[in-house]
């Protein structure tokens, strides 16, 4: 009844090709988006913010990253902890080579580090498909997982292959406060969603799905697969790079190599595949639910449990957590193979003709 | 001389072991198109309810037959195998019937992170053994050749027959069994089969069996050598270079892609290592296999993919 765009008439290509073409979304997220930046560090406590807001945000540039790879692309690929690693670490060595490098031009360069690593990894894609890119991607996860621990030079000569930072600031700003952290990760998030969003329905993003749906006719209509492919692979790996960078800065703030382990990579594809394949809200979506997930499991567990006597150990947990991580992804990819984000627009569209069932 | 030949055979064991785990592999991906990640997940289950059925049959019947214990748990353990390939038939692959392969690449990783919760959860998480009285000590060879001998393994050597036994006996059972002939024909052309009468479906649990058992002997062999952990459900990972190499349609591809992996991680690591550092055998497979598929995408002796583009 309020949800309904009668009378909305667009008179320009301009409006007709806006991203968000019905007012009252656009009233929501601008609504979502003051929110965001002005009430919820007024409302959200110190741990709300570093232990839920801020790893959720992180998480969901990088699902944002992979999926313009796997969902608009149809790359699969294992190997996302590792672009992550290498964006992290990369930034970390600008840092540490070119003091008084501003953050902002230190990640950007630690992207860049994960673009080339990712078309590095990504030639491949040009000869092989499917299941055999998978197993070319997981090479990307042991080389990088290896090079960090071994090659002390990357890490600034530290034995476990750990490192840590600390003062950093943007524009002169310190980013020390975690109220500071929030609206940098924040800012970033808006800034490389809105970033591709634009990528994914402009010439780039079409090629893509192109290559996706059926490469095939997608080359018969004169898309060039090689340009198609590495550039997904270039900018999902920035992308992924950057969230890489920001998750061991801002969320970490001190790593290990381990950090962007094998698991990291499957836990960030099974986050893209309950929030959805192809769809730039789903990343959000799926980084919500893999953060809340544990959180919520940790408080449910043993409020249901405890009736029956049933002591839940940490361990214990933790493997219900991948139970439930296996369960869910098996049932998503059977019932809803396009995640969260499915339900979100069959529920929108349900409420654009509420009342009537058509 | 002797040192080389020490690792090549160091290598042509440990490669066994990895064709074990790349058979399990081909086998589900012949005959359903499915490439299952899940194989390590179910070694890790299989290999922690052998273990921890060894331990809890004594308790419970009171047998002191350590052989006893051990063949009942082995056989307790396969048949939870053979209840998983059914269970997983019926609740996820029937489902996903005429999907493409990735996925299905992406609902194994989906039964497989399962799989590692719930064997974790009812078995236990730390470190178990395995004892089937597999001999510790090593065995030298060829005194009179070579001075101090040749050093193999005893474990390894048990372990590269146990092997060949199960490889030949897979080998009989497709080649010589109607259930094999009818696995080899699903394998060949899922409607062309179907249209014949064979039953897809049940053709699809016989196959999860197969792989179950290819799974539990794997989990008994590692296990007794590595002890059972979390890190066992890691190793179909370490065997993913294997298939790829020796072509993800072929058996006797993954027996020699699995020889072939193994001496070159062995060789690797003692002639390689030292120039550009220790712990590069986990990567470097990976690798063989990357520049491998380049340029023969099909692997040794995959069937050939043709592809227009």
């Amino acid at each position: 009844m309020f949800y309904r765009e009668n009378g909305q008439y667009k008179s320009s290509y301009q409006a007709d090709q806006q991203i968000f073409p019905v007012t009252q979304d656009r009233v929501v997220i601008l609504v979502l988006v003051v929110l965001a930046f002005a009430a919820v560090p007024m409302l959200a406590s110190d741990y709300l913010l570093r232990a839920i807001i801020i790893p959720f945000l992180i998480m969901s540039m990088a699902a944002i990253g992979i999926n313009i790879l796997v969902g608009y692309c149809g790359q699969i690929s294992l190997g996302s902890g590792a672009f992550m690693a290498v964006g992290a670490y990369g930034t970390y060595n600008v840092m540490v080579h070119f003091p008084g490098i501003p953050l902002l031009l230190a990640l950007i360069l630690g992207g860049l580090c994960a673009t080339f690593f990712g078309i590095l990894f990504g030639l491949p894609s040009l000869r092989v498909k499917g299941l055999y890119l998978a197993v070319t991607t997981l090479a990307a996860q042991f080389f990088s997982d290896w090079i960090f621990l071994r090659v002390a030079w990357l890490t600034n000569y530290s034995t476990t292959g750990g490192v840590s930072v600390s003062g950093l600031e943007v524009f002169g700003l310190p980013l020390s406060s975690t109220w500071a952290k929030y609206w940098f990760a924040l800012a970033m998030v808006c800034l490389i969603a809105l970033l591709s969003k634009n990528l994914v329905r402009g010439a780039l993003g079409r090629e893509w799905m192109a290559i996706r749906d059926m490469d095939v006719a997608a080359v018969v209509i004169g898309i060039r697969p090689t340009y198609a492919k590495l550039s997904a692979f270039a900018v999902s790996s920035f992308i992924i790079g950057v969230s890489g960078a920001l998750w061991g800065f801002i969320h970490l703030s001190a790593w290990e190599p381990a950090a962007f382990s094998v698991d990291m990579s499957i836990r960030l594809l099974f986050m893209v595949i309950i929030g959805g394949m192809g769809s730039i809200m789903g990343g959000f979506f799926g980084a919500a639910f893999v953060i809340v997930l544990p959180i919520a499991l940790t408080q449910l567990m043993p409020l249901l449990l405890d009736p029956f006597g049933i002591r839940m150990s940490t361990a214990g947990l933790a493997h219900t957590e991948l139970m439930v991580f296996g369960g869910l992804t098996v049932w998503f990819l059977i019932v809803e193979p396009h995640g969260l984000a499915r339900l979100w627009s069959i529920g929108r569209q349900k409420l654009r003709i509420w009342p009537f069932p058509h | 001389m002797a040192f080389f030949i020490e690792i090549l055979i160091g290598g042509l064991m440990a490669g066994m072991l990895y064709a074990l785990v790349g058979l399990g592999f081909v086998l589900i991906f012949k005959a359903s198109g499915v490439f299952n990640f899940a194989q390590g997940a179910m070694v890790l289950l299989a290999a922690l309810a052998m273990a921890r059925f060894a331990e809890w049959i004594p308790q419970f019947l009171g047998l002191q037959s350590k052989v006893l214990a051990n063949v009942l748990a082995f056989g307790l353990a396969m048949a939870m195998m053979f209840v998983l390939a059914w269970l997983i038939e019926r609740l996820v692959l029937r489902y996903l019937v005429n999907q493409d392969g990735a996925t299905l690449l992406l609902a194994t990783l989906g039964i497989a992170s399962f799989l590692e919760g719930m064997g974790q959860s009812i078995f236990g998480s730390s470190v178990y053994k395995i004892r089937i009285g597999m001999p510790k000590d090593p065995l030298f060879l060829f005194n009179s050749t070579f001075e101090g001998g040749i050093m193999v393994n005893q474990e390894d050597l048990i372990a590269a027959v146990i092997a060949a036994v199960l490889v030949t006996l897979l080998a009989l059972f497709f080649q010589k069994t109607t259930s094999g002939r009818a696995l080899r024909a699903v394998a060949d052309d899922h409607m062309a089969a179907q249209s014949v009468g064979i039953p897809l479906n049940r053709m699809w649990v016989i196959v999860w069996c197969v792989a179950g058992v290819v799974a539990t002997v794997t989990g008994m062999i590692w296990g007794s050598k590595l002890g059972v952990q979390f890190s066992l459900g890691t190793i179909a990972l370490r065997a993913l270079p294997v298939v790829i190499l020796g072509g993800l349609t072929s058996i006797p591809g993954a027996i020699v892609g699995g020889l072939i992996i193994g001496v070159g991680e062995k060789m690797s690591e003692v002639y390689l290592g030292p120039i550009i550092g220790s712990g590069i055998e986990i990567w470097f497979a990976y690798v063989l296999a990357l520049v491998f598929l380049l340029f023969r995408p099909q692997g040794l002796f995959g069937e050939k993919i043709i592809d227009r583009i």
